[in-house]
């Protein structure tokens, strides 16, 4: 697929789904998208492997848009970009977004066929800078 | 800790003594976590060091550059939280910049670009009540040429003296002026890791 992908990371397997089930309902299957959350021992965290996965997953040549929720599921996913390692780091972007309204948004946007740049811009005008 | 005595220093023994005093330290760590964080910080770090130290053998037997970033790499994969990055990095960028037989100008330069690793990591800077206000004083204690003994003092003075900050990056920085008071987990997790590696080499 040519469009964005969108990957979710919750600290709660469980918002993590929801979200996902959201994009699904009101964007549709134009998107490559993956969740994850969770710490990998049952309890709420997110787990670097875990991250890499689902950007395994989701992933696609016109880039990868992640959507976080709170600190570590930010500073888990910046690892993971880094040990992804370039060439494909270059093309994943951590957004400073609310994580429902900012996957949906994203995900719309790259339904369209719209640039990572693009995308990213769309879920950070969510975000009162 | 002279220049002459770095490269004698028996890595695996720093392994094994690391891991220990985090694990023999864990509940102290999560009671600290629980005040002002989510309370997971001494299992997280347990779990973390358990694989280190199920492994000590394996990464002793790399050159020391080597060992360092495998055991960044161990920590991002099993600590978790916000602590598996920020841990695994420090360890990670040390490795980088750590030459195989470091004298004390060496491990000062690879401190510091480790810390600065860490610092752009969280996002964070000395001040914040985080790892930072202890792996900072360390680096100045480094630089100046301080022994084992004066270094690990330092780093627990440094850790006693986050109680009365603010935090301001972190979970615990949601609760404002009500982080005051309690010591940071974190600071005093590189405390209790500075001691171990200062014994160990003091007793070398």
């Amino acid at each position: 697929m040519s469009n964005v992908g969108i990957v979710i990371v919750s600290h709660s397997p469980l918002v993590a789904e929801g979200t996902a089930d959201m994009v699904r309902q009101m964007v549709g299957d134009e998107v490559p998208l993956a969740w994850c959350g969770g710490n990998g021992h049952g309890g709420l965290g997110t787990d670097v492997e875990a991250i890499m996965g689902a950007i395994d997953k989701a992933w696609s040549e016109a880039g990868v848009a992640i959507l976080v929720d709170l600190g570590g599921a930010e500073t888990n996913s910046e690892m993971a970009v880094e040990m992804i390692g370039e060439p494909r780091a270059q093309k994943i972007i951590v957004c400073n977004a609310p994580i429902v309204e900012g996957a949906v948004m994203a995900a719309t946007e790259a339904s369209g066929g719209a640039s990572l740049r693009e995308v990213v811009a769309t879920a950070h005008e969510l975000s009162p800078s | 800790m002279s220049a002459e005595t770095m490269d004698k220093v028996d890595l695996r023994a720093l392994i094994i003594a690391t891991a220990d005093t985090i694990v023999a330290h864990a509940e102290e760590l999560t009671a600290l976590d629980q005040a002002i964080g989510d309370g997971d910080h001494g299992l997280n770090m347990k779990r973390g060091f358990e694989a280190v130290r199920t492994e000590a053998d394996a990464f002793a037997a790399k050159p020391l550059p080597e060992a360092l970033k495998a055991i960044g790499t161990k920590l991002v994969m099993t600590v978790g939280g916000a602590s598996g990055p920020l841990f695994g990095t420090l360890f990670m960028a040390l490795g980088k910049e750590i030459s195989a037989e470091p004298d004390r100008a060496n491990l000062a330069a690879a401190f510091g670009k480790a810390i600065e690793a860490v610092a752009a990591r969280g996002k964070s800077q000395a001040g914040q009540k985080t790892m930072l206000d202890v792996l900072q004083p360390v680096h100045e204690a480094l630089l100046q040429g301080k022994t084992a003994a004066e270094i690990t003092d330092v780093a627990g003075r440094a850790a006693d003296a986050t109680v009365p900050m603010k935090a301001l990056r972190g979970r615990a920085s949601f609760l404002g002026d009500r982080s005051i008071g309690h010591m940071d987990p974190g600071a005093r997790s590189v405390a209790l890791l500075m001691r171990a590696v200062a014994e160990t080499i003091e007793g070398h």
